[in-house]
This record gives structure tokens, C-alpha cells and sequence, in this order.
């Protein structure tokens, strides 16, 4: 167990793109930390950078005391679970999770007793003379897990251990490396491009793109606070609904003229409101035009236009919704709002 | 899987026709011919044959100079195929190292493939030319009197070294392909398991190169056996006298120099065996134990 701090970490790579620019955060001990982004945000590299299996080209690592840019893979005291699990494909299950003891100099009684004890809670026990090809995607990846638990490191890396995996069993093994992790209580570093997974697992989630930062908080912070339009769209499914308004006299006001909230400031501004924090009124101040219901059993999205502008609202399914001509109200305290041109929250 | 069927008998056989028709006059012709005429002893003039029975084996069996070609062809074939294997996967893993250049480096590597073993032999000769060679030069220099044609052990050194040469371009160019196939992930999951650049080497990669391995050794083996002939030839050309030659160079120096059809047959066959228990040896146990997908 450890915590990890970056401190001030970029990355430019020999053909001059800058894949993470200048970043720094910590990483408390025992803390579940996701970095979710779109494919090309950094999140990846900058995982390979904790890991050693990318050069750090300015800035500091350090995990525990130690200051580890230099340091050799092998000896930074972290497992990494790979996205396509990385197995050894010519040793069994038993020889892949022991290997890494094994070149520790472990005694061969002791990895016996690990590889045992791992394959016991991972529900491996009936596989471990198994090959790698003889196994299922779930099984796998429990062996990644495997692999990385006997060493009882003091950091654990994930990259993106779940997308080769199907939905439903993505969805099982989220919890199990989630209680996993609770279990041992290793400090964990996950990357994912699903926020979902980001959401559910995390203590604390890093939102990145294009090699930058957007927030850091944790996910009931970044789901009701977002820092940017980029975070307000990016996390939550569907997203958050961004709509051009304007500062007028004291009010921001939409659709010409309807009041949403008092505020001062003049000119355009992005109001952003969650599908589930606006409400099917009859006495709503706005118009909403329904065009599509989606009908997900627990509850129901409308899609429709929303003074000219797309619009998502979420309903309980104790509300009935059809196709037509409806009226909203935007709860003013949910309410979010960004410059229209920076896309920073004000 | 799915079978796809003929509804006619004729067609699947008049489709295989042309195939079979070159394997039987190309091989099994020859190969019948080659068995038939071991029997016999041959006029040199072609005035026909006598049935001698196995005498022809008998003889081989009890020849002191067939022993002693058949030992040399053996310590040739294992220091050929070693060195061979041996350098191009030196070659190739570090090349691996430097992704950026793999390309550049296959390309000037992969030339000397291009040299047929005639003309690798005759570069030899060149090389080791007694007057003025470069090679026999550096020899010199550290007190070696390099004897090419003379000196058995000297020709036997220069016909490994070409024939190596030769062979190391296809070799490597097997061998990192094989490297760059090996997932860079497990490459990775290595990296973090183990601190030594060798352990990895022969824990994850060597094994996860078995079967190009594997397959390179067959070839290999083959390619020291039968495809030096050019290379010995050039090298010894004319003068076989005490200089070494293998058992495929002793088939031809017997039949055709001489004129021994009967027990230039007899050695036919014996390497058509040989042939056979290689290729058996791999089908059945090599290509059984070494397969991981």
C-alpha cells in the first residue's frame, strides 16, 4: 500500500506530440483512482508512465517515499492487468500467476501456498493446470487478477481490464475487482473510456482529454458538478443536457425570454440541467416536444426539442409519455452553468 | 466445420490429376529408378546392369571413406544449422530492440539471400583466396596459414562459414517476424515480473519463438544436408581428393565422376530414408508438442 504523487508529469513522445501535458495529482493510500477520457486523452500513457513501460519525460513519480522515474518495471512493487490479459500463453494457469514470485525469490513452498490461496478466491482452483487457450474470457481475466494479487503489491494498475469482456460479465467482474480491491485495500489506478465503470468503481475519478486534465473529483461530484461542458457531456449516460441561453436583466433567460434562474452577466452562456432533474409539468414555463420514448422498464427517456434544441428527459415509469406536445420545468437548483466559449463551469 | 462434397467422382480426381502427375513423374519416378538401379552394378559405359543384390549397400556399410563423409556430413549439418539458428536469432533479437530500424535492416540482411550457393561459394573463394583472399589475410594475421583446398580442416572451416552465411539472412528474417508476432503486452506483464533481461528471455520469449524454432531447425538441417551442394561444389570444384564433401556431393562425385550408377543409387536411397525419418520426426513430434493458440 502506498500512495503515488505526480508531480508535474508530461510526456512527449520522439515524433513531438505532447500525449499528456504538464500534470499533477496524488494518489491517497488505499484510494480506487479511475482515469476515463475518450481513446487518445493520455490516460493510457500515463498509466504506462506509473507502470515504467513509458519514459517520463519531465516531471516526478514517486510511490511510497521513493521517486521512481528510473526505476526498473520489476522493481516499483506494482501488477498490472492488461486489457487483453497478457498471459503467458506456453505456461498453465499455476506457472502464470507464480512467475512473477518466482523471479522475487520467493521459496517454491511459499508460491505454491500463494498461487493456492489466489486460485481459492478468484474461483480458479479446478483451472491451474490449464493452459491460457483452454480458458474463457472471464476466467482470464481472473487469472490477470491472479497474477497480480499473489504479489501483494503495493500498487495495482488496470488498463482498460474489462472491454474485451461481454456486457454481462463486464458488469459481474466490476464488482468483483471493486470488492477485490476493498478487500486488500491496495492503492489501484484504473483506466477506462466507459463511464460507467469510472462511476461505479471509483473513490475518485480523474476526467482527462487531449492530454489535459478537465477534473478531478469524486464521481457524485463530477456527475453534479462538472467542471466543463466536456465533463457535463462526456460523463453520465445520456450526458447532460447543454442548452445555448443568455444573460438578461438579473435572469438567465432561454427560448427568447423565459426566466430559468437569477444571475448576472451579460451575453450568450451554456445552461446545462441532468435528464433526471427536469420534470413532465403541465404547468412547466417550457414547451417540450416529444419525438421518441425510449421505454428502459425502470424508467422511461423522452427525446425531443426543448426551445429548438435537442433535449434527453429522464421519467420514472410511473409517468406516462407519448410522442407530442408537453411542458417542463428545469429545476433551477440543478442547474448548471459554463462560458460559451471556453466551456468552463461559472 | 463445414464439408464441402464433389457430386461427382471423376472431378475431385481430375482436379488432383495434374498435381499427382508431378509428383509421380518428378519423385516417385526417379525414387523407383533410384531403388531399382541400387540393386544393380552398372556398366560405366551403359552396356547394361548386373543384379548384385544388397552389395551395393554392403559395400557402403563396410567403406571407411563413406563412414568418414557420412561423419563429416553430420558434425557439418550440426555446426551449419547451430551456427545458422544461433546468429540469426542473435541478429534478430537485437534488431527487435530497435523497432525503428527492424525495416532497414531486414532489407540489407535479407540480400545475401538473394546469392545463389553457387555464387555464396564462389564468394567464398574469393574470400579465401590463398594469395590475396582478405579472409585468409586476417588469418594469417593471428598466425593461422590458411591452406583452402589443401588443408582439409581449413576447407571444411571455409565451407561452414559460407554455408552459414548463406543461410543466416532467411533465418533472421523468420526469427523476428516471430519476435514482432509475440504479443507486446505479455512482453510487458514480463517487464514487471521479472527484473532480468535474460530471464525474460528464456521464460516468455524463447519459448513463445519454439515453433518458428522449430521449424527453422527442419529447414535448417535440410538446407546443410542437400542445399550446400552449390556451395562445395564451387569450393572444391574439380579436386574432391582429400577435401571434405558431404553425403549429397558423394552421390555426385560417385555417379557422374565415377560412373558408380549402382552404389551412387544405393546413397540416394539411404538419404531418400533420411529424409524420411526428418520429416517424420517432425510431423509427429515436433508439431504435436509445439503449438500454443
Amino acid at each position: 500500500m502506498a500512495q503515488v504523487s505526480l508531480n508535474n508529469i508530461r510526456k512527449i513522445y520522439p515524433n513531438g506530440v505532447e500525449a499528456v501535458q504538464q500534470t499533477s495529482f496524488d494518489i491517497a493510500d488505499g484510494e480506487f483512482l479511475v482515469l476515463v477520457g475518450p481513446s487518445g486523452c493520455g490516460k493510457s500513457t500515463l498509466l504506462r508512465m506509473i507502470a515504467g513501460l513509458e519514459d517520463i519525460t519531465e516531471g516526478e513519480l514517486r510511490i511510497g517515499d521513493r521517486v521512481v522515474n528510473h526505476v526498473d518495471p520489476a522493481d516499483r512493487d506494482i501488477a498490472m492487468v492488461f486489457q487483453n490479459y497478457a498471459l503467458y500463453p506456453h505456461m498453465t494457469v499455476r506457472r502464470n500467476i507464480g512467475y512473477g514470485l518466482k523471479n522475487r525469490k520467493t521459496p517454491a513452498d511459499v508460491i505454491a501456498a500463494k498461487v493456492r490461496e489466489a486460485a481459492e478466491m478468484l474461483n480458479l482452483t479446478d483451472y491451474l493446470d490449464r493452459k491460457p487457450s483452454q480458458l474463457s474470457g472471464g476466467q482470464r481475466q481472473r487469472v490477470a487478477m491472479g497474477r497480480a494479487v499473489v504479489r501483494d503489491p503495493s500498487l495495482f494498475l488496470f488498463d482498460e481490464p474489462l472491454s474485451n469482456l461481454d456486457a454481462k460479465l463486464r458488469h459481474q467482474m466490476r464488482i468483483e475487482i471493486k470488492a477485490l480491491q476493498r478487500r486488500l485495500g491496495v492503492t489501484s489506478v484504473y483506466v477506462t473510456h466507459d463511464q460507467v465503470e469510472a462511476m461505479t468503481m471509483a473513490d475518485k475519478i480523474i476526467v482527462l482529454n487531449a492530454g489535459r486534465i478537465e477534473q478531478i473529483g469524486t464521481p457524485s461530484e463530477i456527475y453534479h458538478n462538472p467542471a466543463s461542458t466536456f465533463v457535463a457531456s462526456f460523463m453520465g449516460a445520456p450526458p447532460m443536457n447543454l442548452l445555448d441561453a443568455r444573460f438578461e436583466a438579473g435572469q438567465v433567460r432561454i427560448n427568447g425570454g423565459t426566466p430559468l434562474l437569477p444571475a448576472s452577466g451579460s451575453g450568450p452562456v451554456t445552461v446545462g440541467i441532468r435528464p433526471e432533474d427536469a420534470e413532465l409539468t403541465p404547468e412547466g414555463p417550457l414547451g417540450f416536444d416529444i419525438q421518441i420514448v425510449e421505454e428502459l422498464g425502470g424508467h422511461r427517456l423522452l427525446h425531443g426539442q426543448l426551445a429548438d434544441q435537442p433535449f434527453t428527459l429522464h421519467v420514472g415509469k410511473e409517468v406516462e409519455a407519448r410522442p407530442g406536445a408537453a411542458r417542463v420545468n428545469l429545476r433551477p437548483e440543478a442547474l448548471r452553468l459554463f462560458d460559451k466559449t471556453t466551456g468552463q463551469a461559472l | 466445420m463445414k464439408r464441402a462434397g464433389f457430386t461427382t467422382r471423376w472431378l475431385p480426381i481430375l482436379l488432383l490429376l495434374p498435381q499427382l502427375s508431378i509428383i509421380a513423374i518428378f519423385f516417385y519416378w526417379p525414387a523407383a529408378h533410384a531403388v531399382h538401379s541400387s540393386f544393380y552394378l552398372a556398366d560405366p559405359f551403359g552396356f547394361g546392369a548386373t543384379y548384385v543384390g544388397v552389395d551395393n549397400y554392403a559395400d557402403l556399410a563396410g567403406s571407411s571413406e563413406y563412414l568418414k563423409v557420412a561423419r563429416f556430413t553430420l558434425i557439418f549439418t550440426l555446426l551449419v544449422t547451430f551456427f545458422s539458428l544461433a546468429l540469426a536469432l542473435l541478429l534478430a533479437v537485437k534488431a527487435d530492440n530497435i523497432i525503428r530500424g527492424a525495416k532497414s535492416y531486414r532489407t540489407l540482411l535479407m540480400w545475401v539471400y538473394a546469392v545463389a550457393p553457387p555464387v555464396a561459394g564462389f564468394i567464398g573463394l574469393i574470400m579465401f583466396n590463398q594469395s590475396w583472399g582478405p579472409l585468409t589475410e586476417a588469418a594469417r594475421a593471428i598466425g593461422w596459414d590458411f591452406k583452402l583446398g589443401v588443408n582439409f580442416n581449413d576447407t571444411a572451416t571455409a565451407m561452414v562459414l559460407v554455408a552459414v552465411w548463406k543461410q543466416v539472412p532467411v533465418n533472421f528474417i523468420f526469427f523476428l517476424s516471430g519476435l514482432q508476432s509475440i504479443p507486446k503486452p505479455v512482453r510487458e506483464a514480463a517487464l514487471i515480473d521479472n527484473r532480468s533481461a535474460r530471464g525474460r528471455f528464456w521464460d516468455v520469449t524463447f519459448p513463445l519463438l519454439a515453433p518458428t524454432g522449430f521449424f527453422l531447425l527442419i529447414i535448417n538441417i535440410t538446407y546443410a544436408l542437400f542445399d550446400t551442394f552449390g556451395v562445395i561444389d564451387t569450393m572444391v570444384k574439380g579436386e574432391p581428393g582429400n577435401n571434405p564433401m558431404t553425403l549429397v556431393y558423394k552421390v555426385y562425385v560417385d555417379g557422374f565422376r565415377g560412373n558408380d550408377m549402382g552404389g551412387s543409387s544405393a546413397q540416394s536411397v539411404i538419404l531418400m530414408l533420411l529424409v524420411l525419418a526428418l520429416t517424420i520426426f517432425q510431423f509427429r513430434l515436433i508439431e504435436r508438442r509445439i503449438h500454443y493458440t
